[in-house]
Parts: structure tokens; C-alpha cells; sequence
């Protein structure tokens, strides 16, 4: 007797809990996965360091989309269960925490980083332990070629896409001469080039090009320096002297004539645009990916995704007007949650060594209408080069608020591929 | 036994140990020894220039990242193979040191702090602004396929924890060899009165040159090193924090002592690893373990056992 | 921005002179000074301009008896030994970030001006509150420097910074000195933040910019000379502009780091102190 229960993986307590009538009841009114083991993801989090205003609001986005999973049946029949572990935006750290979560915790995959140096530092290590790594970064560092087969960029479209797409609109909305001002170093160089490249292909001009240093906390003196002839001024800016920089320019041009104004909001994320000192603003555009104001045509999946996550109608949180969200990076997180979710059911996964038929079943992805599982609209995602491709918004702040003003197609940010990953091995 | 066989016996043990780490330990804990080993060859040349000679240095991040880009430069402008680039990035380490040592080594004490380290915030600042080749902040990946010496595959995990090994074993025993050569005992005669030493005739400019040298040597091969294994560089490694980390392992292990610096980085990882884990407040750990260091103690683990007994500590 | 320049190096320059010990948690006591200004002008219930300057005395006040506690609880034990104390400040700057971060938290937050108010230039404009914040700096540098030559305290600072032991057997509490010039030196860094913060904002990764730039300041003043410091801020404020004209910016970074670290070298007693 003893023996038959061992092999049926019954001790002696459980037999006797099972036969408790209450707690009978109780089991079958927990969800039947209660009894499967979890599938855990890792998530690669800015807690600390640099990007630690992303990384709080990334949690925030994974924590909700795990709960909407988990409630509805989790993946493939089982739980989900994400593991937090801060690596300090530091690639070396980086590079430890994919070791930890997968050697340590177990995890079945990898992701989540923003930044791209702790992408770059940390892909080769989940490339070398073979598990899949989903980057949250719009980076291009993954469809350029540098990275691996294991690095993949599903939940949100690059710098170069963002960028070349929005040139047309520029030009033909807003000016032919333009200037740019962006930070001296990687990121600001995908904006200087693939800027530059788009405007002269769409018969403009970029008559300066302004490049900040990275530990740069006053802009005063740089601004001098915009061409006075400039028709469009073109700003994107990183870190924490973001709003200092934008207070700056407003100061400079004050109530005087001054060109159209063009900006990524990675200048302006995590920043109130009602702040005192941004009334200038008023009049100017933004890229956005994602409207951080809840437009008027909100489709009901934005409206769902933005109660889950406790983002209120101007982009905030709903428990502190004043804490500003990520808006247009965050969603990656939650749209790559269910990508994972969906290239695991696809490739059937089970255990870790399904993780190579994961890379292949997301590879074979394309089309991704807009559902709540892809709140910020329709993607198509490029297998070969681990890039996916989407619709960008362009706003202006009108009383105050980001309002949208146009939204470019798919095809406008794409370009050749650079690499086949496909062709790589595993 | 006598001292010099104890001497012998515990180092050539530790390394024995380390060799037989990788079959008991976990992978994880496995691929973290190798990285503890590289990183303590960077704590082990700190050593040599702050534990011995007295020069406390706020730029070595400089020399380490010297080394690192060396190596992945050499890589892919130069098209060279990985042991000549390991070889590169360490005589990168070296003569940057030199060239740093011959300014810097004018000051003494606070000024030499200063200067070091506004010669690597330069280092860093300079990473960033060649970064069409370097990269900038985002660093590049060498090529797996560039990562091998000879058939030897060092993006897998056990050639790379046995040339951490390799590489860790030389770095230890040749600093052995020489705080117990009759130039180690120079060198600490330096940190300990200087002007006593040139009245006997040594020329302490170029003693204490020599030291950084040398120092910047391993700093320079454990960058290379790391970026060789690890497949990374990047400019965040020449960054402040990367000068303070090898005092840190110093400090914590033990200023002057051979085994001092890799007991010293294998308690800060893992200081690190198990606080991130318990708390997301870990640079407060390691601020905290700064100051409660430096005030109840200043010698670190090994120095504090030397001064208990175990006298013959190298 | 040569004026609050002046303002934090100043306090770095007074603790060097004095105590003979760097203080790399200096740039810290600077982001605690905007971060407490965030806090004060936040939480009290007044219009902006009084809970300005209400943050304008609490804050620098907060700072200084943070100062105050960590030179009596660990530099005092160590003697003031000055590599020792180098790596005691690194491990309280880790601390004061960290503590920072878990309680005022990663955003980058406004603090409201006193007043707004612009002038409008035919090309350009410039923030009235600007010309305030160099008038105010240079009023609170006027007070530091009569205090420090009119005041029997700034005296007896003077004078333990000439020689301590002399100072000690004049009956001067030497400790009670290094602590108060510890704790003055801090809240100068805080004041200048508090004055800066409506321009900036307040983060908790901002005083590592001051902590470079007041480095190079002392360096170039001399170190420990208050009047050397002084000039060097002005003069290193305005040229900073004048080389990224000619360079691009980061290179002009470069190019004045390298200066500075050679200028250390050749010139241990700076640019404007006297030879030794």
C-alpha cells in the first residue's frame, strides 16, 4: 500500500489533507494549475543606478501584466511567476544577473533591460548559457547585427525606425532647415545618423548638429549655438537633466520668435509637460510610441492596459498626479510578457529545453493586430533580424497636454535587413 | 614547517582548492569564481602599488580599461588572435600606467589621488568621444568566433574557469615572488619612510614607478581578461566606480597581503550578491562596509589574522 | 553658474584648509541640500517663495548636523588621517546615495522658483531668477569671508589651520573645530544646491558633477586657499563656455581634465597660491 501511494508522488499527510471534505472543496475551487509547477521568467531590472525612473515603472508594467496572465490561466496551463533582480544599469552586473536567474533562480527566459549598454554587456553571457533574452530597449543594436540568436526585441521598434519615421512629417509639416541637439555619445548617435540620413533622402537639410556631453547638468551655453536661420530644432535628450534642459531652451527662446520645436520625449519621460517653467511648450511636437494622454479614439484594450497598470488619463500614476509614467517605453514590457506568452504556447513549451523551439516559434512571428496583448497598436515583427516594426505617434502639446497629431504607418520605419539570425546556429 | 614552507603550501593550496572548485560548486557559483579570479588579479596589482608601496590611487579604472579595449581593439581593427590580444591589452595596462606614473608620480598623498583620478575621468571622457571605434557606452561584443585560443573555446564554461585559473595562478605567485624578493622589501620600505629609503641610496621616483608599472600590468590583464571571457567591453569600466572596486577588495581582504585581494573581492561579491537579494539598498552595504572597514579594520582579514599570530602571512 | 561654483568648492576649500582631508561625500552633501529643499517646499504649506526660503535655512541646517554626526562618529576616529579619510567619505557618499534613492526615490523632481520672472532680450532671453541666485551666492561668499576674518570663530579656524597642536595648547577644542568646519563646509554646498534647485532639479546622482567641478576649482585655486578658490571658480566658469566655442564640448572636457591634473602636477600650489 505505502509503495502505490510513494509512486503516485502521495505521502501520508497529503492523503490525509485530501480526505479532510473542507479541504477537498477547497482544492477544486483553486484554479486546477495551482497544482503545476510555475514557469518563471527572470526580469533584468533597473532598480538602481541610472535608469532607475524606468525600471520602477517597468516593474510596475510586468507586475501588472503578470497578474492579467495569471488570471487568465497563466501559459500553457501553468502559473507564471517573474523574478526581480536589479543589476544597477551596469553591464557587468548585468552580465551576473542573467547568470543568477538562470543558474540560480531557474528561470526559463530573460527579460526586460532598457539600457543599451547593459543589453550589449549582458547578451553574450545568454547567449553563451543558451536562453532566450527579450530586450525592452528600442535600441538597434539587435536588427544591426551586433548581438545573437538568443537576443530578440519583440515588445518595442528601434531607434532607427522611430527616428526615420518621423522625418517625412517633419519636413513636410514643420521645415526643411534643421537643427538637432542630442546627447554626445551611442544613443544620440542613431538619432544624429538616421535623422540625418532620412531628412537629406526627403529633400531637407540639417544645418547644425549639436552634440551634448554625457555629465552635462546646463545647457545654457550650448544653445547659443543654434543656427539663427534654423526652421526646425530638433531635441532629444536622456538622464536626469532632461527637464533642466528643456526649461533651458524655453528660457532662451521665451516669449520671442522661435523655430518650430520637434522632440523625442526620452526628453521629456517621466516628466510632467504642465511643469512650471514648460509653458513654452505649448505649440511644440513630440514623438511619442505611446500617447501618454488618453486620446479621444483610445481603443478598449489602451484603456484596459492603462487601469491594470494604475496609470490615470494624463499619464500619471493614479495614486500620485505628480509620479509621471514611462508611457512610451513601458508598454514593451507588458506586450513582450505576452509574446512570451505566446511564442511558449505556439512552440509548446515545457521545460528549459524547449528554449530553442521558443527562439524559433517567436522567429516564425508576424503580424500582431492590436488586442490586449499588443496595446500600443498593430506590429509586425521581423524574424530575421529580431526587430520588430510598428506605428509611431507624433503629438502636440496643445493647453498643457501631448495631443496626437498624426500617426505614421508601419512602412515608414522600415528598412533592410541587416543581419539573418536565423542563419546563425544556436 | 618552516615559513617558507607554509608560505608555499597555502598558496599553492588556495590555487589547488580553486582547481577543484569548478567540479563541487554549482554552475553559477562556478562562473562567479571566474570572474572573482579576474578580478582580483586587478585587486592583486592595486595591491602591489597601494598595499606595498603606500600609492593610493584613484585611477586604475584607467589602467583596467586600457587593458579591456587593448585586448578588443586588437581584436577587431588589428585582426590579431586572442593570445596576442590578451598580450596587447596587458602592455596596454602597463605603459598607460607608465605614462600616468611619470606625471603623477611628482605629487604625493591627496595630490596623487586627484591626479589619477582626473587622468582617468580624461581616460573616460576620451572612451566616449573616439566611440566610432570604442563604441562609446555602449561598449561592443567581440565576436565568438574571436575568442578562442587556439581550438581552446573561451566563451564556454570550462576553458574559461581554467585560464581564469591559469591566468589567476601566475598573477598570485609571481606577486609572491615579488613582495619576497629583495625588491618587495624596497617597495615597502617606501611605503613606510620614504626619505629613510633614498638616504640608503634607493631613488624612490623610480621605485615607485616601476611599482605602478607593474601594477598597471595585471590592471591591464585582468581587463583584457575579463572582456576575453566575458565577451564584453565597455566604457562604463573606466568609469570611478571601477577605480574604487580594487581598493575596496584591498581593504577588505587586507592591504599587503598576497591572498588579501581575492579573499577580499570573493567577500564583496558575494557581500553584493546576497544584498541584493535581501535589500535593493546594497550601495548602502557597501558604503557601510567602507566606513565600519576603515575604522575597526583598517588592516582587512588577512592583516588583522597577521597581527594575531599568524605572523608569517607573506 | 561660476557663482554657486564658488559657493560649493568654497566649502570643499574650508575643510581641505582647515582639516588637511578631502571630502569626496562633498558633492553628496550637495544633492542632499536640493533633495531636502524638494522635501521642504513640498510638505510645508506656503507659497513658494516662503517655502524657499524656509528650505534655504532647514535644508543647509539638516545637512550640516549630518556632517557634524559623521565627522564626530567616524573621522574623529580615524584621526582625520587623510587617505583614511578619503575612503570614509567614499563609503558616506555610497551611504547618503543610497539613502536618497529609497527614500526620495529615482525621479528627477522641480523645485517652484521663488519668483519667475524673465528678461526678454530682442535675440534672447535669461531667467531673472539667474541674476538672482549670482547675487545671492556672492552675499552668503561675503558672509563667509567676514566670518572667517572678523569672527573669533573663523579665528580660531584660521588658526588650528595654521597649526593644530599650537591651536590645541591655546586651549582651541580642536575636535569641536574640525567638526564645526566640517558641518559649515557642508552646509555651504547645501546652500548652494537649495539655491540652484529651482534652475536644476533635484535627483539623487546629481553631486557627482559638483564634486568634479569643485575638485578642479580647489586644484586650481591652490588647495585650502579661500581667495585662490574664489577666483578660480569665476575664471573656470566663464572659460568653460569659451572652450567648448572652440572644441567640440567633449573634447573641451577632456582637454580641461588633463589641464587640471597637469596643473596639479606642476603647480601643486595652484594657479593663484602662493609658492610654498
Amino acid at each position: 500500500m505505502t509503495k502505490d501511494f510513494s509512486a503516485q508522488g502521495l505521502t501520508r499527510r497529503t492523503l490525509l489533507k485530501g480526505t479532510g471534505a473542507g479541504l477537498l472543496a477547497s482544492a477544486f475551487a483553486a484554479p486546477v494549475w495551482a497544482q503545476a509547477a510555475p514557469i518563471k521568467l527572470g526580469f533584468q531590472l533597473h532598480r538602481t543606478g541610472i535608469g532607475a525612473a524606468y525600471g520602477r515603472w517597468y516593474e510596475r508594467t510586468a507586475q501588472a501584466a503578470l497578474t492579467t496572465i495569471n488570471a487568465a490561466g497563466g501559459i500553457n496551463g501553468r502559473p507564471v511567476e517573474i523574478v526581480f533582480e536589479d543589476d544597477g544599469t551596469d553591464p557587468k552586473r548585468g552580465a551576473e544577473v542573467v547568470e543568477k536567474l538562470t543558474s540560480q533562480h531557474g528561470c526559463d527566459l530573460i527579460f526586460g533591460p532598457l539600457f543599451s549598454h547593459v543589453v550589449i554587456g549582458s547578451a553574450p553571457r545568454a547567449g553563451e548559457l543558451k536562453v532566450p533574452y527579450l530586450v525592452c530597449s528600442e535600441g538597434y543594436h539587435v536588427a544591426s547585427g551586433m548581438l545573437n540568436r538568443w537576443t530578440m526585441q519583440p515588445g518595442i521598434t528601434d531607434v532607427r525606425a522611430q527616428v526615420s519615421s518621423m522625418a517625412p512629417w517633419v519636413l513636410a509639416n514643420l521645415g526643411k532647415k534643421v537643427t538637432m541637439v542630442f546627447p554626445d555619445y551611442a544613443f544620440g548617435y542613431d538619432h544624429r545618423d538616421f535623422f540625418t540620413a532620412a531628412v537629406q533622402a526627403g529633400g531637407g537639410e540639417v544645418i547644425a548638429q549639436i552634440a551634448i556631453p554625457p555629465t552635462e547638468t546646463t545647457f545654457t551655453r550650448y544653445l547659443p549655438q543654434i543656427p539663427a536661420e534654423t526652421e526646425v530644432l530638433y531635441h532629444v535628450m536622456v538622464g536626469p537633466a532632461v527637464l533642466t534642459f528643456v526649461k533651458e531652451l524655453g528660457e532662451f527662446y521665451g516669449s520671442g520668435a522661435r523655430p518650430q520645436i520637434f522632440g523625442f520625449i526620452d526628453s521629456l519621460e517621466a516628466v510632467d509637460t504642465a511643469a512650471p517653467g514648460l509653458e513654452f511648450l505649448e505649440g511644440t511636437h513630440f514623438w511619442e510610441a505611446h500617447n501618454r494622454v488618453k486620446q479621444a479614439d483610445a481603443s478598449e484594450h489602451e484603456v484596459a492596459y492603462r487601469a491594470a497598470v494604475g496609470v490615470d488619463d494624463n499619464g500619471a500614476s493614479v495614486s500620485d498626479a505628480k509620479d509621471v509614467s514611462t508611457y512610451s517605453h513601458m508598454f514593451s514590457v507588458w506586450e513582450t510578457l505576452h509574446v512570451i506568452k505566446a511564442g511558449m504556447e505556439a512552440s509548446g513549451y515545457q521545460t528549459s529545453a524547449d528554449r530553442q523551439k521558443f527562439v524559433e516559434a517567436v522567429e516564425a512571428m508576424s503580424d500582431m493586430p492590436e488586442s490586449a496583448a499588443h496595446v500600443q497598436g498593430a506590429k509586425k515583427f521581423n524574424g530575421k533580424t529580431h526587430q520588430v516594426f510598428g506605428h509611431q505617434m507624433i503629438s502636440k502639446v496643445e493647453g498643457g497636454k501631448l495631443m496626437r497629431v498624426h500617426k505614421t504607418t508601419m512602412e515608414d520605419g522600415m528598412y533592410d535587413d541587416a543581419v539573418d539570425y536565423t542563419t546563425q546556429s544556436f | 614547517m618552516t615559513a617558507s614552507q607554509k608560505i608555499w603550501a597555502l598558496h599553492l593550496g588556495l590555487i589547488a582548492v580553486l582547481f577543484a572548485a569548478q567540479y563541487v560548486l554549482p554552475p553559477y557559483h562556478a562562473t562567479n569564481l571566474a570572474r572573482i579570479m579576474v578580478l582580483s588579479i586587478f585587486a592583486m596589482g592595486y595591491n602591489i602599488a597601494f598595499g606595498y608601496t603606500g600609492l593610493l590611487s584613484l585611477g586604475h579604472a584607467l589602467f583596467f580599461a586600457a587593458g579591456m579595449y587593448g585586448m578588443g581593439l586588437s581584436l577587431t581593427l588589428l585582426g590579431w588572435t586572442a593570445l596576442p590580444a590578451l598580450i596587447a591589452g596587458l602592455v596596454a595596462g602597463g605603459l598607460l600606467a607608465g605614462a600616468v606614473g611619470v606625471l603623477a608620480l611628482r605629487t604625493a598623498g591627496v595630490s596623487f589621488m586627484i591626479v589619477t583620478l582626473m587622468f582617468a575621468q580624461a581616460g573616460y571622457l576620451a572612451l566616449l568621444y573616439f566611440g566610432t571605434i570604442t563604441g562609446g557606452d555602449e561598449g561592443f561584443n567581440p565576436d565568438r568566433s574571436l575568442r578562442m585560443i587556439g581550438s581552446l573555446d573561451l566563451s564556454a564554461d570550462t576553458p574559461r574557469y581554467l585560464v581564469a585559473l591559469g591566468l589567476f595562478a601566475l598573477a598570485l605567485l609571481l606577486c609572491l615572488w615579488l613582495v619576497r624578493s629583495p625588491f618587495g622589501r624596497v617597495m615597502v620600505a617606501m611605503r613606510e619612510n620614504e626619505e629613510r629609503s633614498r638616504m640608503l641610496g634607493y631613488n624612490p621616483f623610480a621605485i615607485k614607478l616601476i611599482t605602478l608599472v607593474l601594477s598597471g600590468f595585471y590592471a591591464g590583464l585582468a581587463g583584457a581578461a575579463y572582456g576575453l571571457l566575458f565577451g564584453y567591453v565597455g566604457a562604463t569600466f573606466a568609469t570611478i566606480q571601477y577605480s574604487i572596486l580594487p581598493m575596496l577588495y584591498v581593504l577588505l581582504g587586507g592591504a599587503g597581503t598576497v591572498i588579501g585581494p581575492f579573499l577580499g573581492a570573493l567577500a564583496m561579491f558575494y557581500l553584493i550578491d546576497l544584498a541584493s537579494g535581501i535589500t535593493d539598498a546594497y550601495f548602502f552595504v557597501v558604503g557601510a562596509a567602507l566606513v565600519a572597514l576603515v575604522l575597526f579594520a583598517p588592516k582587512g582579514i588577512l592583516g588583522a589574522l597577521r597581527e594575531r599570530g599568524v605572523r608569517w602571512l607573506p | 553658474m561660476a557663482a554657486v561654483l564658488a559657493l560649493t568648492a568654497v566649502g570643499l576649500s574650508l575643510v581641505f584648509g582647515v582639516m588637511r582631508v578631502v571630502n569626496v561625500a562633498h558633492g553628496e552633501f550637495f544633492m542632499l541640500g536640493a533633495v531636502l529643499a524638494w522635501f521642504v517646499t513640498y510638505y510645508l504649506p506656503l507659497p513658494p517663495a516662503f517655502a524657499w526660503l524656509a528650505a534655504l535655512i532647514i535644508a543647509p541646517l539638516i545637512v550640516a548636523g549630518i556632517a557634524a554626526l559623521a565627522d564626530v562618529l567616524v573621522l574623529k576616529r580615524l584621526h582625520h588621517d587623510p587617505e583614511a579619510t578619503i575612503v570614509a567619505t567614499i563609503g558616506l557618499l555610497y551611504m547618503l546615495q543610497q539613502a536618497a534613492l529609497t527614500f526620495y526615490g529615482p525621479d528627477a523632481r522641480p523645485v517652484a522658483a521663488p519668483f519667475e520672472w524673465r528678461i526678454q532680450l530682442p535675440w534672447f532671453g535669461y531667467s531673472g531668477y539667474k541674476l538672482f541666485v549670482v547675487l545671492a551666492a556672492g552675499l552668503i561668499l561675503w558672509g563667509v569671508w567676514a566670518f572667517m576674518t572678523r569672527t573669533k570663530a573663523g579665528l580660531v579656524m584660521r588658526a588650528t589651520q595654521v597649526d593644530r597642536d599650537i591651536a590645541r595648547s591655546f586651549g582651541i577644542n580642536v575636535d569641536r573645530v574640525y567638526a564645526g568646519t566640517f558641518a559649515f563646509g557642508a552646509a555651504l554646498a547645501a546652500m548652494a544646491a537649495v539655491l540652484i534647485v529651482p534652475i536644476q532639479q533635484a535627483h539623487y546622482l546629481m553631486g557627482h558633477d559638483p564634486l568634479l567641478l569643485s575638485f578642479i576649482v580647489v586644484i586650481i585655486g591652490g588647495l585650502g586657499s579661500l581667495r585662490g578658490t574664489l577666483i578660480a571658480a569665476l575664471v573656470i566658469g566663464l572659460s568653460d563656455g569659451i572652450i567648448s566655442m572652440f572644441f567640440s564640448p567633449t573634447l573641451a572636457k577632456i582637454i580641461a581634465t588633463l589641464l587640471v591634473a597637469l596643473v596639479l602636477v606642476f603647480r601643486p600650489q595652484g594657479l593663484f597660491g602662493a609658492k610654498a
